[in-house]
């Protein structure tokens, strides 16, 4: 399994087995359906986005791209070991590595047509979907914002343009320039996770 | 009882006037009040006396008329109390004159160090020093300071380390307390102190007071150093939670201290009264701030007074905690941090800026008086010096502080996802400084109960001088040799905002998909909670709806409408959004007719116009009867030149864009600078084809205030002010059709960036493109 950075202990995968099996219903795979039955999750504005970001087959670490419809326990695990937090005596490598594949899983979330950029289009969209359920004015606000943050990206990774310059979307590399203020690798994690790795999954 | 107090503080302050040496009697310090009384009395009689005379003087003889009398007493107490906090300010201001003083020295030391002097001056000359009287300090000059803290406190960052600073702040004091205390009494056994009668019950709540880490030392410091945020809200949160400790354990002690004896029920009522001290304060502070939300919601019509709800009803939560001895810093930092996020939604961006100001200066002002009044009082009091207790004091601090913060780290690391370091150790164990309060907590020790008081004031104003100035003037160096992290200057980008939003329902999300109820899950139930109810109650209008992402853009678009009108339209270009990008760089080719533009809401439009059109309008405002009750503000009237000349660069600068322009390009390309300054580009392919109206249209936001537009420029013309052209031109103002070139050159110098900003702002209309063009752009 080519889980190199996202350890998760023999505890939590069992407790996290359990989990799969009452959402699953007992049975080997989940679908979406599923996932669309938790009652908590009603209320999240990026509610699609979540569950769909479970069955991309760019977040099983397999090089695999496209969507799946239904995945088994194995890549349940896979997506749920993103929100692990780094252990505490690593080198910067490795931080640095643990930091790039959580960026990418929500670079992922974002890039939904898989063409390794983010353009104005899917970003507006990630911006009405975070406002979704403000009415009227989040949608109407929703466009100015996301050209708003475009503009600065484009001017922090790009720089001057001359007026017939198009840009084209934001990479990955771009994504990660952006993001340097949030401090990704300890804020994207579940407390649930967070007990020593002990061993490596199966 | 108020007049005796009156007296007493007016007798205190004596000692400031060396020039106009008053009358006697201030009140002996230590522990004889008596005298203080008596005398404060006399000088009471005294005042009786010369109006007495004064009147006996008319009646007897025939005295010519007083042109000129002199009458201090009158004004004793306000003059006093100016004329010290004129020269704490004063002094404020040299420290910044001398070059390179304040980067080596932190302020609080130099304050000290004034104070001193002036102490040792007013005894020179024979007069007695005040002290720093508790009353004064408790009620006067702690609670601005606090309520700056509270206010601003970075609530995320604040919620995120509870669980730390809640363990420093309580099971770090108590560790303090009773290690300081215990090893204390030990010492004071020892046969060559030769303190027999210091018993334990002194020397633990001596402890008690001494371990208290003190807010006023570390905001003085640590403001200066620039430290990574983490480390500064883990000292200051403790610095501020410690009080409800110390509150508890001072009374706890001083009530023993007359009882004698402890049984096992003292003990657990003792921690009662600290679930109920703490809990209490928080409690009335968060009272105290969902009403003063609720007022809040309803200064629409009088926004004059709106600071002041803040301010008054934050003190009244501190004097209301302080009735039932609860803790006051708890409730004031409650209230501050509750009322916050509801007040700052409803009041006028002005009253945001006179709250921001007040506070710091009220704060900044205190915080000066309570350094050089410890320098004032050390050279005062009565000092009783023992070299083993004092010595024995300050080493045990140091030494209680150090294992302290080891021991606790130990424990917290294991529940905490970013570890601290053994660096960050050393920060939180050498920021711990004492300061005022505590000086102040021995200060109201009663005599009766302590004969050793003055000792117990020397030891601590001992520890106070160390920490200040030892650990306050070598932490900057310690801070740059062990390379801490600094705090990042970086101004929060709507990138970063939407991220951290998206990543916050991302792991609620995640987390419900476990079946985990994280602390995740429940911040955003608290948030579903807040906005469907509280919100709804105390904010006023549709702004009560408003999520977070959008407030947050709303305030970068105020921000930059105002930076924009303050350089004047012109060749400055604020920093908030890099300018090299515009909006046709990231649109898609295809030309769309959708405007760009984020559709504000009418209030929010209509404010910023109101900023804009005050902004602008300088000189009319002049003219204006000035009227208490209404401000009419005023900001920039002394940039006004400046402003002129700005917008002569300017003009100049487009003039050399236009000889560039060869053919009539899309109008988004000359201006784009100024125009992609601003986030919402409104230069967007889609105006083009709207050109062919009448530019007249556009006057939208111009027209309401249409004649006071004119009359401005009405008074150019009478001023005759304008800098270039003699000739003004009728209607150059935004109205008409450009007929002629010469127009355009006349235009009234505020036309422009109104231009500019109308058509950012609101207006679907089209906007022609008066200034770019040398030829009107019909086609």
């Amino acid at each position: 399994m080519g889980l190199e950075q996202n350890y998760v202990s023999l505890e939590q995968i069992s407790l996290l087995h359990n989990r799969f099996k009452q959402l699953s219903q007992n049975e080997e795979t989940l679908r979406r359906d599923d996932l669309k039955t938790i009652q908590d999750l009603e209320s999240n504005p990026i509610r699609s986005q979540i569950i769909e970001a479970f069955f991309d087959s760019r977040n099983f670490q397999k090089d695999g791209v496209g969507s799946v419809e239904e995945i088994g326990f194995e890549e349940f695990l896979t997506v749920m070991s993103y929100f692990r937090a780094p252990p505490q005596h690593i080198t910067e490598e490795q931080r640095e590595k643990i930091r790039r594949s959580k960026l990418r899983f929500l670079f992922n979330m974002h890039d939904t047509d898989n063409d390794g950029t983010i353009t104005l289009e899917e970003y507006r969209h990630v911006v009405e979907e975070l406002l979704s359920r403000s009415g009227a004015l989040g949608r109407e606000t929703a466009k100015g914002i996301a050209d708003a943050a475009m503009l600065e990206v484009a001017s922090i990774s790009v720089g001057p343009m001359a007026p017939d310059d198009f840009y084209e979307g934001i990479t990955f590399e771009h994504f990660l320039k952006i993001l340097n203020g949030v401090e990704i690798e300890t804020n994207m994690h579940i407390r649930f996770l967070n007990m020593d790795a002990t061993v490596l999954c199966k | 009882m108020e007049l005796k107090m009156f007296l007493l503080v007016s007798g205190l302050l004596v000692g400031s006037l060396v020039a106009l040496g008053g009358a006697s009697g201030s009140p002996a310090q230590g522990c004889t009040d008596n005298k203080g009384d008596g005398i404060a009395k006399n000088s009471h009689g005294t005042a009786k006396n010369e109006n007495g005379t004064a009147k006996n003087a008319n009646g007897t003889a025939k005295k010519s008329f007083p042109v000129l009398s002199l009458d201090y007493e009158n004004v004793r107490l306000p003059f006093e109390i100016s004329l010290w906090v004129l020269m704490a300010s004063l002094m404020k201001l040299g420290f910044h004159l001398i070059p390179r003083l304040s980067s080596i020295v932190p302020e609080s030391c130099l304050l000290i160090v004034v104070g001193l002097l002036v102490g040792g001056l007013i005894k020179l000359v024979g007069e007695v020093p005040p002290v720093l009287e508790s009353k004064i300090f408790f009620f006067y000059l702690l609670p601005p300071i606090i309520l700056d803290a509270g206010y601003f406190l970075p609530i995320r960052q604040f919620t995120e380390n509870l669980g730390t600073i809640l363990m420093f702040a309580v099971v770090g004091t108590l560790w303090n307390a009773f290690f300081v205390g215990g090893l204390l009494y030990g010492v004071c056994q020892l046969k060559s102190a030769d303190l027999p009668d210091v018993n334990l019950l002194s020397c633990l709540l001596f402890g008690s007071i001494l371990s208290a880490v003190d807010p006023v030392a570390v905001l003085a410091v640590f403001e200066e150093i620039h430290i990574n945020e983490l480390l500064h809200i883990l000292v200051f949160g403790e610095s501020l939670l410690n009080d409800a400790v110390t509150v508890v354990l001072y009374h706890l002690f001083e009530e023993f201290s007359s009882a004698n004896t402890i049984t096992a029920t003292d003990v657990f009522l003792g921690v009662v009264c600290f679930l109920v001290v703490s809990l209490g304060g928080i409690v009335v502070g968060a009272i105290y701030g969902l009403l003063a939300a609720f007022t809040s919601r309803f200064t629409s019509h009088t926004r004059v007074i709106e600071p002041l709800f803040v301010f008054v009803y934050s003190y009244m939560a501190y004097l209301s905690a302080e009735v039932f001895h609860l803790s006051g810093i708890m409730a004031l930092i409650a209230c501050g941090a509750v009322m916050r996020p509801y007040v700052e939604a409803n009041i006028s961006h002005k009253s945001h800026t006179t709250i921001k100001y007040f506070l710091k200066m009220w704060s900044s002002v205190s915080d000066t008086l309570i350094f050089i009044f410890l320098g004032v009082s050390t050279v005062a009091g009565p000092h009783e010096w023992n070299w083993i207790f004092v010595g024995a004091t300050l080493f045990f601090c140091l030494v209680a502080r150090v294992l302290g913060v080891i021991g606790l780290t130990f424990v917290i690391n294991k529940f905490r996802i970013v570890k601290l370091t053994s660096k960050d150790q050393f920060i939180i164990a050498y920021g711990g400084l004492r300061g005022a309060i505590a000086f102040s907590l021995v200060y109201l020790l009663k005599c009766e109960h302590f004969p050793r008081k003055n000792m117990f004031l020397t030891a601590i104003i001992t520890v106070i001088f160390f920490t200040v100035f030892v650990q306050g003037m070598t932490i900057r160096p310690l801070v740059d040799l062990l390379a801490v992290k600094k705090k990042q200057e970086t101004k929060r980008s709507i990138n970063e905002e939407i991220h951290t939003q998206f990543l916050d329902h991302l792991l609620t999300g995640i987390e419900d998909i476990c079946g985990h109820y994280g602390h995740h899950h429940w911040k955003d139930k608290l948030n579903r909670f807040n906005k469907k109810y509280v919100k709804k109650c105390l904010i006023a209008g549709e702004r009560s709806k408003e999520p977070q992402l959008i407030a947050f853009y709303h305030k970068m678009e105020m921000k930059q409408a105002i930076e924009l009108v303050e350089s004047g339209g012109g060749s400055k270009l604020p920093s908030a959004m890099p300018s090299t990008v515009s909006m046709q760089n990231i649109q898609p080719k295809r030309s769309s007719q959708e405007r760009a533009l984020p559709q504000l809401s009418k209030a929010r439009e209509e404010e910023i116009r109101k900023i804009l059109r005050t902004n602008l309008q300088k000189t009319r405002q002049r003219l204006h009867s000035y009227n208490r009750h209404t401000l009419i503000a005023d900001p920039y009237e002394d940039g006004w030149n400046e402003m002129l000349i700005r917008r002569k660069k300017m003009k100049d600068l487009e003039k050399k864009m236009k000889n560039y322009l060869t053919v009539p390009a899309p109008p988004s390309d000359s201006p784009s600078i100024a125009r992609a300054r601003l986030t919402s580009d409104p230069q967007g392919r889609g105006l083009k084809s709207a050109t062919k109206i009448i530019p007249s249209i556009k006057v939208d936001l111009v027209s309401p205030q249409n004649p006071e537009s004119f009359n401005v420029e009405d008074e150019f013309r009478q001023k005759g002010s304008q800098p270039k052209e003699s000739k003004e031109e009728d209607g150059g103002l935004t109205m008409k059709v450009p007929s002629s070139e010469k127009q355009k050159k006349d235009k009234t110098p505020d036309e422009e960036p109104q231009q500019r900003l109308m058509r950012c702002l609101s207006d679907p209309g089209p906007a022609a493109e008066e200034e770019e063009e040398d030829d009107p752009f019909l086609p």
